[in-house]
């Protein structure tokens, strides 16, 4: 479906992108954004699902897929789930917090 | 190109193009929670446009809705539980199970679709065992260590351990190598294997105190091995997102070592800190000579009678759950006409804003929090500080003595201020395992104790003085 040097430059413009997105964090925000950037890393849930689906109903690959698919999910539904918990907190003391 | 194409592709940069925004977002106090979100509908559209794409026939749905169904489950309760005190390992345990849905990919291509397989394919499988193997066992040793599953064993700190872990790599290396000739066999095993406890032995070493920016770098790596995973499977927005991660972790990770005052590599092989250091190793209350402690009663007095009041929580704080115990006393203080703000050590807790999480549940005030370079100036001029279960970060050893392990990190100047209470259960020495020498100053009083059962035995004496009646 792409060619290498199609794929090698998404990598790198990929990789461009991401280290210019997080330039100054203040503190405060570090854990939930370490958090939020490992939800973001579970995307490999694409991955399983391309294996599972092109598995031609090889019982080892939907197996496996399947598996990965629930680590891959663990990761991105708990990720961000927890890292709204975190920022939760913040935006619920701005409301009510105002002295 | 079909229509369902064009629109496929159309989804995917909508995919991508809401990914960066939501990491960006992320960034900023106001807009995070929201970002948090937009990130969350990003995943959920690409999910959508890859089925929409890959039309997967009714055995596969199946697999996909088990899957689905457990990970989905397991994820939702795990993040509804879990305590906030245990966030850095709940991050850790995520991180390990993203490299390790990685690694199980890359691993069941290999093993039985890779018969027409080319070379990029095979490296970018080899690239994805190594580091989804590094990245799982990495994050779960990590996750072993911060919940005192683990303990640093003394061959990690002696030069064994790089000879251990150069050998594990070179065996990885064998692996990585020999595997595109025989993706299923001896060699696919010798890297999941070596890469794994490669995993384990580089992290095994490392100190608590520098775990986070382990988890930091870890969770880089999760998405290097998803970009390699994408590779793999030939999905670009996989390459992208993977990429788009991998980078941004590696410069939170530099951001963590600069608060810290480390160096990566001195995170990665210097072992733990403090580990050989010549004074009072790992709790040990020997080693110290002019301690004063003191009564609640005393502490609650000298409250009572303070202008301005700053609280220096650390982890000790977050194991004892005793924020509420401290917003509680906070808000007395307040009522009695006192001046009251926190002082939030870069790495306060255990990883890089972690207190200010574990305040924020208990309602403090976002302008109360103040960051080390805005606080320490004001400590000459603070009645009382009250240091709660801090350690190293208010070493005034690691200004002073440039023999201490801890000398150039940047600590909260405490010792500026008039008076000084430690509360802290004993004399044990923090995460670096060394002496602090603020507890031997004449104006430092230690309150042994519960971080909690001290801050409320704090609020009932100064109710009984009839402190916050008045207002």
């Amino acid at each position: 479906m792409t060619t290498l040097s199609q794929a090698l430059w998404v990598l790198l413009l990929g990789s461009l992108l991401g280290l210019e997105l997080i330039g100054k964090v203040p503190p405060t925000l570090h854990t939930p954004l370490m958090s939020g950037a490992n939800a973001i890393s579970g995307i490999t849930v694409l991955a399983s699902l391309t294996l599972i689906a092109n598995a031609q109903d090889n019982p080892a690959l939907l197996i496996l897929g399947s598996v990965s698919l629930g680590f891959a999910l663990f990761n991105v539904v708990g990720g961000f789930l927890v890292t709204d918990r975190m920022l939760a907190m913040f935006s619920r003391k701005k409301r009510g917090g105002g002295r | 190109m079909s229509i369902l194409d064009v629109f496929g592709y159309l989804i995917d940069l909508l995919a991508v193009l809401l990914l960066a925004l939501g990491l960006k977002g992320l960034s900023t106090v106001r807009s995070a929670r929201s970002a948090n979100g937009l990130a969350a509908l990003a995943m959920g559209l690409a999910v959508f446009g890859l089925l929409l794409q890959l039309q997967p026939d009714p055995i596969a749905w199946l697999w996909i809705a088990i899957g689905t169904a457990i990970g989905g489950l397991l994820g939702l309760i795990t993040a509804r539980r879990v305590p906030m005190t245990a966030m850095p390992e709940t991050v850790a345990l995520f991180n390990g199970c993203g490299g390790m849905a990685s690694l199980l990919v890359a691993l069941a291509v290999a093993l039985y679709d890779s018969d027409g397989a080319d070379r990029v394919e095979l490296i970018s499988i080899v690239i994805s065992v190594f580091v989804g193997a590094i990245t799982f066992t990495g994050s779960i040793a990590a996750m072993g260590k911060l919940q005192g599953w683990l303990g640093t064993p003394g061959w990690t700190q002696s030069s064994v351990r790089h000879g251990v872990n150069i050998a594990l790599a070179i065996a990885a290396l064998v692996g990585a190598f020999a595997l595109p000739g025989d993706p299923t066999g001896t060699a696919l095993w010798l890297l999941l294997v070596a890469s794994g406890l490669l995993g384990i032995g580089v992290t095994l070493p490392i100190g608590g105190a520098d775990m986070p920016v382990v988890i930091s770098l870890l969770n880089s790596y999760s998405g290097v091995a998803a970009a390699a995973a994408g590779f793999v499977v030939g999905s670009q927005l996989l390459i992208v997102a993977g990429a788009m991660v991998g980078a941004a972790g590696l410069i939170l990770t530099q951001v963590m070592c600069t608060g810290m005052n480390r160096s990566l590599v001195s995170v990665l092989f210097g072992g733990a800190l403090g580990g050989s250091a010549p004074v009072g190793g790992g709790g040990d209350e020997a080693g110290y000579s002019r301690i004063v402690s003191c009564s609640a009663e005393e502490c609650a007095m000298a409250l009572e009678n303070a202008e301005r009041v700053v609280f220096v929580p650390g982890y000790g704080l977050a194991v004892a759950q005793a924020q509420h115990a401290l917003r509680e006393l906070a808000k007395l203080l307040e009522a009695n006409g006192s001046e009251v703000s926190y002082a939030i050590h870069p790495v306060a807790g255990r990883m890089p804003g972690h207190m200010n999480v574990l305040l924020a549940e208990a309602d403090v005030p976002y302008e109360q929090l103040l960051e080390m370079d805005t606080i320490n100036p004001e400590f000459p001029r603070t009645d009382v500080v009250i240091v709660l279960g801090a350690n190293d970060v208010v070493n005034p050893d690691a200004k002073n003595d440039a023999q201490s392990p801890l000398y150039g990190m940047p600590v909260l100047e405490v010792d500026q201020a008039r008076q000084v209470f430690v509360v802290k259960r004993s004399l044990g020495a923090g995460y670096a395992g060394i002496k602090n020498a603020l507890f031997e100053l004449p104006q430092t009083a230690m309150v042994f104790g519960d971080a909690k059962a001290v801050l409320q035995q704090l609020c009932t004496e100064l109710r009984s003085q009839g402190v916050g009646k008045a207002a």
